[in-house]
This record gives structure tokens, sequence and C-alpha cells, in this order.
């Protein structure tokens, strides 16, 4: 149990470049806090310096308010959980569980009753005495987080311990990882590039962007309320809409025509004394079919638009319906990262810009055919495209 | 009843095709396979028979079957038990310091971030030039004339008496093939995961603690490849010290014996039984290894102790 301090850590490699810069973050005790980013993020380097892997170039690492810069990973008592899972091969599963403790010399009896109760935790008391060459990889996975949990270190640190899981196997191993968690309410530092992942596990997700911090929170209020055109367009899937909008007097024109901003919109837009130019962010979630609605209603809070459904996927629960909006595209920086690691950047040809829209499953909508959508005024952001900052930030 | 049951008992009856392919088969391993009985079998089974024979080729004429004697006078012979001890001592002290030092270089070269190629090239230098040679230029660097290793040490011709000498060819094999374990051992450093070194130190182990708890263990195989290839090169050890004693004050090994037996001696039944010995020998170490590598899979040990 620890409290993890970051205090201005940065990680400069000899050849210059810098993977991780000025890092503030507190984790507090028994917090499960995830770090996510697109792959060269930092993400891994942040944890290894965590754990004394790598060296930290600059700044402070504190755990329980005690400097650990100069530990050796052995000292900090931390305890990690590897992608690969890092299961030595020579050893049972009952002698990898229990290999952290024979190193602290506990004895027999103690070892013992530890692996076992591990074991039974993670349902692994029948595969005690395998060799991880025997196991499959989900019985691989808990083996290394046995391991882990036997010496009840002071914190636990994983590095995308599910991504060599099928899609399966991940979603169930996701929900046991969150249970354990709760139960040995230890610290916990999870790295992954999956944003399903840290919405769904953590307290707190940390997004990085070429080894910045981007924005902390809680899942809901990142999605809610994202800092930047960065973390808005990284958290949530489908991900958000981004449409290039100039800003008149109290009104946004885009290419879904002119909206009226809501009043406390407006005030943030206001207060943060927004360029003409901006880029609008509008979530799938906020369009709705204007049929299923009360006209008087649709009016007052949002705008109205009309659009040919390109492509419509019914999901069982909703309906996403692809629209295809002619004009310019956002562009600015972090959309282009964005684009470049979700590997949609190469698949472009579709001239305009795609919206993809979340509608109720009793909408009507067709295929090819013209359908009217509304979306919320209220639930606009807007994002300036030089340093894509979030004008209508409220935290 | 009964003509229903005997069905399933008939062999199964191997298709016109299968038999061809079959056919097609040992015709192709066939020519590898007579080159390997001529080469091979024939010189090891030809050797077992001469040794059975009183065969001197001074006394061609008393040439004569006689069954096990040589092999009885052989055994029975200070000589050869004396070749036999200054073999094994030389193997297994010059095995275990090229182990030690191999394993040493290797981590060298494995941990080496800057002109990697350039240390591996420097490395393998004394396993590129020929033995006769290096051995001739330990034989001038410690005899007594020009030999300015001895003086250095003061030694006044060290190559004249026993141990100095046995020191000296064995500092020779050394010399020229710790590389050769050092690349083997360097194979093996390839296949421990560095993820499984951060592992064992996240869980607590010292540097001492990972080599020998994760990094020994993995590596297991390659090691126990390397110390067979040795082994069985440094039993048979004859060039070095031809070259630096010529066998002179008891530093004879088992193929320096049978040299002088056979070639020497032109004893072909005596020599010819030294060898087989040699090669009964040399089967009886790499049976034993093999047999290591099969009673060695990795951590048997239940209970997490070692």
């Amino acid at each position: 149990m620890a409290e993890i301090v970051l205090d201005k850590v940065s990680k400069r490699y000899p050849d210059g470049a810098l993977a991780v810069s000025e890092a503030d973050i507190t984790i507090a005790d028994g917090e499960f806090i995830i770090l996510v980013g697109p792959s060269g993020c930092g993400k891994s380097t942040m944890l290894n310096m965590i754990a004394g892997l790598e060296d930290i170039s600059a700044g402070e690492l504190r755990i329980d308010g005690e400097r650990v810069n100069e530990k050796a990973p052995k000292d900090r008592d931390i305890a990690m959980v590897f992608q690969s899972y890092a299961l030595y091969p020579h050893m049972s599963v009952r002698e990898n569980m229990a290999f952290p403790l024979r190193l602290a010399k506990v004895d027999d009896a103690t070892v013992r009753r530890k692996v076992d109760e591990a074991a039974r935790i993670l349902d692994l008391t029948q595969h005690l005495d395998r060799k991880p060459a025997n196991l499959s990889g989900g019985q691989r996975q808990r083996v290394a987080m046995g391991r882990a949990i036997v010496r009840n270190p002071k914190a636990f640190l994983m590095d995308e311990p599910l991504s060599n899981l099928d899609a399966k196997l991940r979603v169930q191993m996701r929900t046991s990882v969150s249970k354990l968690q709760k139960q040995l309410a230890t610290t916990t530092v999870y790295v992954t590039h999956d944003q399903t992942e840290a919405m769904t596990l953590g307290d707190r997700v940390v997004v990085l962007r070429s080894g910045k911090v981007q924005q902390i929170g809680s899942p809901q209020f990142l999605y809610d309320n994202p800092a930047n055109l960065f973390v808005a367009g990284f958290i949530g899937s489908p991900s958000m809409n981004f449409l290039p909008g100039t800003l008149g007097e109290g009104e946004l024109m885009t290419a879904l025509g002119p909206v009226t901003l809501s009043d406390r919109v407006r005030r943030l837009v206001e207060a943060a004394g927004a360029p003409r130019e901006v880029i609008a962010g509008i979530r799938p979630e906020h369009f709705e079919d204007v049929a299923l609605m009360d006209a008087d209603h649709a009016a007052r809070s949002g705008s109205t638009f009309t659009a040919t459904v390109d492509v419509l996927e019914s999901m069982g629960s909703d309906k996403y319906a692809y629209f295809t909006v002619e004009g310019e595209t956002a562009a600015s920086a972090e959309l282009d990262e964005l684009a470049a690691d979700s590997g949609t950047a190469d698949t472009g040809a579709t001239p305009g810009s795609q919206l993809v829209t979340r509608l109720s499953v009793t909408s009507h909508a067709r295929e090819g055919e013209p359908l009217d959508v509304w979306f919320d005024a209220d639930k606009v952001q807007v994002f300036d495209p030089s340093t894509g900052r979030n004008l209508t930030y409220a935290g | 009843m009964s003509h229903v049951l005997d069905r399933p008992s008939t062999k199964p009856v191997l298709s016109e095709g299968k038999r061809a392919e079959r056919r097609l088969g040992w015709l192709l391993c066939a020519p590898a396979a007579i080159v390997m009985l001529a080469v091979t079998a024939w010189p090891i089974i030809y050797s077992v028979w001469l040794s059975l024979q009183r065969y001197d080729l001074r006394f061609p004429d008393d040439r004569q079957f006689v069954g096990l004697a040589n092999y009885a006078a052989v055994l029975s012979n200070g000589y050869w038990w004396t070749a036999f001890g200054v073999t094994t001592v030389i193997t297994v002290v010059s095995v275990v310091i090229e182990l030690v030092l191999g394993m040493l270089l290797a981590l060298a070269m494995h941990r080496t971030l800057v002109g990697r190629g350039l240390v591996r090239t420097v490395t393998l230098i004394p396993y590129g030039i020929v033995t006769v040679v290096a051995a001739f230029s330990w034989f001038y660097a410690w005899n007594s004339d020009t030999g300015y290793l001895a003086a250095l040490f003061g030694a006044e011709a060290p190559l004249t008496q026993r141990i100095p000498s046995l020191l000296i060819i064995i500092l020779a094999e050394v010399w020229k093939t710790t590389p050769f374990m050092a690349l083997l051992l360097m194979a093996g450093l390839a296949l421990v995961p560095d993820d499984l070194l951060r592992a064992a130190s996240m869980d607590g182990a010292n540097a001492w603690q990972r080599f020998t708890r994760v990094m020994l263990p993995v590596m297991k195989p390659a090691i126990l490849v390397a110390l067979l290839f040795r082994t069985l090169d440094a039993f048979r050890i004859f060039d070095n010290i031809f070259i630096l004693t010529k066998g002179a004050n008891d530093t004879s090994s088992v193929s320096m014996q049978t040299y002088n037996n056979l070639i020497r001696g032109l004893n072909l039944g005596i020599g010819s039984t030294m060898s087989v010995l040699i090669f009964v020998a040399v089967a009886i170490i790499a049976f034993v290894f093999v047999k290591l590598f099969g009673a060695s899979a990795p951590g048997n040990d239940p209970g997490g102790k070692r």
C-alpha cells in the first residue's frame, strides 16, 4: 500500500530523444490508475521508471513520501506483470509464484500458504505443478498475476497485461483484474493502448501523447470534458466527430449548417477567447433521428440537418448511421497523430469527412436514403485548431 | 461371425502409391547411407578387427588372431593409465576454465553496445589460428633459449618438467578454444529473454541471483552442448602436446600414446586397441552427457526449492 508521486519526472535517452517530459502525477494509496496513449507515447517508459528498470533523467519519484530514484527495483517493493508474462520456463507454476518469496528468504510453510492462497484466488490450484509451457494464454496471465500478488507489494505495475489474449478472454480477464484490484486494494499502475480498457478499469486515467501528460481524470470526466483535441479523439469508441467551423455571434457555422450555441457553451467559448476558425466536436450519441423527437424540443435544443445515410449498422441496441459531410476535413497535428495511430490515415480516399451517429434502434433510417438528423447544441465541443485546446472545457 | 471379427485384425494394406513413395524414400536416402557406412562404419569395424590381432609391421609374418589379448596388454600397462590420467586432468581442468572464461566473455560480448562486431572478431582470433602454429608460438614462448614468457616468470626450462608442462599445455588449450566456448554460450544467452531478467529483478533478485537462478537454468541446454563439444575435443588432445613436449616427462595423452604405438612403433594391433579404447571413452562421455540432457528437463524439483 503506498502513494506514488511523480514529480516533474523526465526521461531523456542518450541519443537525445525525450521519452517522458516533466510528468506530474500523484497516485493515491489503493488507486487503480491507467496510463494510456498511442504507441511511442512514453507510457511504458514511465512504468519502467516507476519500477526502477529505467533511470530517471530528471525529477523525483517518491513512494510513500520517500525518494526512490536511486533505489534498485528489488528495494522498491513493487511487483510487475509483463506483457509477455515473463514466466520462468524452468520452474513450475508453484515455483514461479514462490520465486519472489524464496528470494525474500520467507520460510517454507509461509511460502506454501501464500502460494496456495494466491492460487485459490486466481483459480490455479489444479495447475500448480505444471510448467508454463503447458498452460494456456489465460492461465499464464494468471500465473504472472499470482507471482505479483504473493508477496503483498506496495504497488502493482502492469504493462499491457491483457494484450496477448484473444478478444473474448481479454474482456473476461478485464473484469477479474478489476475485481482483484478492488479486493486487494493495492495501488496499481496499468499501462495500455486500448482506450476501452482504460475507460472500464481505472479509477483515474492518464492520457499521454509523445511523452507529455495530456489530461488526468476519471474516465467519465475525460469523456465529457476532454482537455484537448487529442484526448477528445482518443477517448470514446466510435470516436468523436470533428468538423471545421466558424464562430459567429452566438452561432457556430459548420458543414452541418448553423448551430445556435447554448448559453453554457457560448459563455465558455467567450471566456476562453476563441478564434474565429475552430474545430467542432460532437460525439456520436449526441445525434438523433428527428422523426423520433418532439419537433418543438428539437428546434429549441439543437440543430437539424438532412443527409444521405451511407452505411447503417444495426447493433441490436443502437443503430450506427454513417454520413459523408461535404467540405474540408478538420485538420490539426493531434488529429493527424490519432489517425496515424489507429491506421485510418492510409485508408483515406473518401472526399469530405465521415460522420458517425448513434441513433435509437427505433429509427427508420435506411441506407442510401436521406434522413433528417438532429444534434444537441449543448453537447458541441469547440477546439482551437492551432493549439488543440478545448475552448468549452468546463473542468 | 468369425470372419466379421477377423476383419479388424488384418494389417492395414498400403496403397500402391504409398508403397512407391516409401521405396523412393529409401532410394533417396541410399547414397548418403552408403557414404556414411564407407567413411565411418568401415574404419571403425576395421580398427576393431585389427585390435583383435597381433600385428606388428616390423614382424609382419607374426600376424595372428589373439582375441582380447591386446586389450589385456594395454589395460594392464602403466603407460596407458598415466596417459589416461594426464588426458583426464587436462580435459577436466581446461574445460572448467574454458567454461568460466567463456561465460565471462560471452556476457561481455552480449552486453557490449559499441563495436560489437569488432569485439566478437577480436575474440575469435585465437580460434582462427591453426593449432600447430599457435602451439609453436607457445613453445617458443616457454622454451629455454627464446622463451620470453619463461624469462618473464623466471622459470627455467618449464617444458622439461612435468607439472609446468601440463600447465602450459592447458594454457595453450584454454587460450585456443575459449572463444569457441564463448561463441556457443553467447548463442545460449540470446535464448534468455530480457523480460525474464527484468521480471527477476522486480521479484527481488540481485545480479548474482538473476544469473544463477534464471539465466543459467534457461540456457542450460546451450551450456551442456558447449560442454559436450569441448569435452570430446579436449579428450582427444594431440597437436598441442605433440608440439610442446612430444609427450616427454609423462605428459602424453591417450592420443599421443596411440600415435606412438601405431605410427612410430608400427604396431597396428596395439595402436588399434588404443584407438578403440579412445573411441569407447568418447562414446561413454557422449552417453553421459546425453543422459544428463534427458535427466535435466529443467526444474524437475518440486516445491520451488533448488
